[in-house]
């Protein structure tokens, strides 16, 4: 380094902790040497959070939150989301590539939760990381759903009926909360631009916020590694832990191979495939919002899947209270309930590598209900799907439920003094 | 406990029985010029004088190797400027009142039509060849992929009079100017550019996407290269 430029540094660092932060999170972070593939998902959540704000940006500055009719008597935000499709150069990129990312993201999401729940990842020190990672999950929820209004096509606007609707099923202040929600009686013009509002603003604050707070919480505790051992016990003479290595260079660059290879299943879906037969485009998004035609199928995209088949799955009225409520109350739980997973897990060992029996088959039966409550979700309710989903739902809160018994019982293998490859 | 498993599994999808009627596949003509511009012109003298394209400018025709001079005179009958794009006369009020419902704008319809049944391309294709004579309905017409719909047969005089028989299978019981096979690609050849007007950057798309994934591909050599040199001292 040339001498002005050092000069340069020492004056900024002198005002901003510029070296002293490069130091903390990147050059002098050691991260344990023996991250695994589930390792990925944290570094592709951040890129695919930049990408989404990215394109959003450039997509906000020409679509257009607005649902009165254009002289073709076609809503006007249906006709911007169009114009950006066809008329705005490399429009129709920026706009797959936000299509496709807000399905990536859940992916990514989803993979980083389980990786969690593969080594321990939420147990002591851990456990506001954790919770910061859940707030992150509910507000990601939020901001696909209000997103999903945008487009202002048919499933958009009925898929936010439904939801909208859910609420005028609490006792009491109900009818009045979804009103206050809506802006409208209806899914209207006053809903678009509120929910366009929290969109662009509201949600992706808040989101960027927790980013931020979960990563100082990771990076003042270190993270945690597929042996579920601390690596901070065995340091060295300077202080260093045996088993970390500098976050920069070795993460870094492990990370852009990740980076490579989620771009290229990305892009194979963006190119080839960007509906993913339906399942990141529903077809039927491309019919305009229509308040007098009520689809015969609403079915939400599919990382709510599992949880709109919990709430369907509720159709008794217990104590008295509405059976919609009782699905509002159990979709609501079905996410909140992973705040409580550090206080559940009683576990002497963090990784599945050396749980149990118990734990590792009560992980694999949760991870399968999962699946099947999402296709459920995506399909029309029969008796038959119901009683499946109904028996879905109970295993997966008894996972939660349960699991202070059987991690307690669970045989687990004594856990290694350092980590292992 | 594995057989629960197994039957949890299995239930949902002995539950999906589709009971979605049968869709004819369209033959694939993205990639067939003549076809598209056949296909556009079909559009342009059958369908656009109800169903507006509003999304689709008529320059935009010019992916079909046409020329602005070429559009102006063949094809340019609801603008006065080929940056236009394509809308119509007809007031939607008056649609409404004549039709019951006013006709859709048909800019998208090949990707709203997609289902788990098939492409939207496979909807139109069928649903344009499947129309029968029905005395109950007001038009006269009826559909057996949309049911009393408020659309009579605009390709009638090409098809012909077809019948619901007995046995719910349609008869052709007046043909019509072309012979089946002729109908047929004709429908081919709209439904064809109707997909294109779905998505008119979708060849291009697919085009870049080869380019962008072989770019990544060299890329991943180079990268997993530079981690391999990084990692070799950490054991």
């Amino acid at each position: 380094m040339n001498n002005k430029m050092k000069n340069l540094l020492d004056w900024v660092d002198a005002r901003f902790p510029m070296t002293s932060l490069w130091k903390e999170h990147l050059s002098e972070y050691y991260a344990p040497k023996n991250f695994n593939f589930w390792y990925f998902f944290g570094s592709l959540a951040l890129l695919v959070l930049v990408m989404q704000i990215v394109t959003g940006i450039m997509l906000t500055m020409h679509f257009k939150p607005d649902a009165s009719l254009n002289g073709a008597g076609v809503p006007v935000a249906f006709a911007s989301v169009e114009y950006i499709m066809r008329d705005v150069p490399w429009g129709w990129l920026i706009r797959y590539m936000h299509s496709t990312g807000a399905s990536a993201f859940f992916i990514v999401v989803y993979l980083h939760m389980f990786r969690g729940m593969l080594y321990g990842s939420y147990r002591n020190p851990r456990e506001l990381i954790w919770i910061f990672g859940v707030l992150i999950f509910l507000c990601l929820m939020a901001e696909a759903f209000f997103g999903y209004l945008l487009p202002w096509g048919q499933m958009s606007y009925w898929g936010a009926q439904v939801i909208v609707n859910l609420f005028s099923a609490i006792p009491l202040i109900g009818p009045d909360l979804s009103v206050w929600i809506r802006g409208d009686y209806v899914v209207g013009d006053a809903t678009l631009n509120r929910f366009f509002s929290f969109h662009v603003i509201a949600v992706p604050l808040a989101l960027l916020g927790l980013v931020v707070a979960h990563i100082l919480a990771l990076h003042e505790v270190g993270s945690n590694n597929p042996d579920g051992v601390e690596i901070k016990k065995n340091k060295d003479a300077n202080g260093i832990p045996l088993d970390g290595i500098p976050f920069h260079p070795y993460y870094t660059v492990k990370d852009i191979v990740g980076v490579v290879v989620f771009l290229m299943v990305f892009s194979a879906i963006l190119f080839f495939k960007p509906e993913a037969g339906g399942y990141f485009l529903e077809y039927n998004n491309f019919f305009p919002a229509d308040p007098l035609q009520t689809p015969p199928h609403i079915a939400p995209v599919w990382y709510f899947t599992p949880y709109y088949s919990m709430l369907r799955a509720n159709t008794v009225n217990f104590f008295w209270i509405d059976a919609k409520v009782w699905g509002v109350i159990f979709m609501g739980l079905g996410v909140l309930v992973f705040f409580f997973l550090p206080w559940l897990d009683k576990s002497p060992v963090k990784s599945i590598r050396y749980r149990g029996p118990l734990y590792k088959g009560a992980l694999a039966i949760f991870v399968v209900t999962f699946f099947i409550l999402g296709y459920l979700g995506m399909l029309p309710p029969t008796a038959g799907r119901t009683l499946v989903a109904q028996i879905g739902t109970i295993i997966y809160f008894a996972f939660f439920a349960l699991m202070p018994i059987y991690t307690k019982l669970d045989k687990c293998k004594p856990e290694p003094e350092r980590v292992t490859g | 406990m594995k057989k629960l498993l197994f039957a949890l599994l299995l239930a949902p999808l002995a539950a999906f029985a589709s009971s979605e009627l049968a869709l004819d596949q369209a033959p694939d003509k993205s990639n067939d010029m003549a076809a598209l511009q056949h296909g556009a012109q079909v559009f342009v003298n059958y369908c656009l004088g109800c169903h507006g394209a509003s999304y689709m400018r008529y320059n935009r025709l010019k992916d079909l190797a046409l020329s602005d001079a070429q559009i102006k005179d063949n094809l340019l009958f609801t603008a006065d400027k080929v940056g236009e794009p394509m809308r119509i006369a007809m007031q939607r009020a008056d649609a409404k009142q004549w039709f019951g419902a006013a006709p859709p704008d048909l800019t998208v319809i090949a990707r709203a039509r997609a289902s788990e049944a098939g492409s939207g391309a496979d909807w139109l294709y069928t649903y344009l060849r499947t129309f029968y004579r029905d005395d109950s309905r007001p038009t006269g017409w009826n559909n057996v992929v949309f049911a009393n719909v408020g659309m009579p047969h605009v390709l009638w005089e090409l098809q012909g009079d077809q019948v619901m028989g007995a046995d719910h299978k349609l008869q052709l019981a007046k043909p019509g100017k072309l012979k089946p096979e002729e109908y047929d690609a004709v429908v081919a050849d709209l439904v064809a550019y109707l997909q294109y007007m779905g998505e008119p950057m979708a060849q291009f798309r697919k085009q870049l996407g080869i380019i962008v994934l072989i770019f990544l591909a060299v890329l991943f050599v180079f990268a997993y290269a530079l981690k391999r040199e990084y990692w070799k001292d950490v054991h």
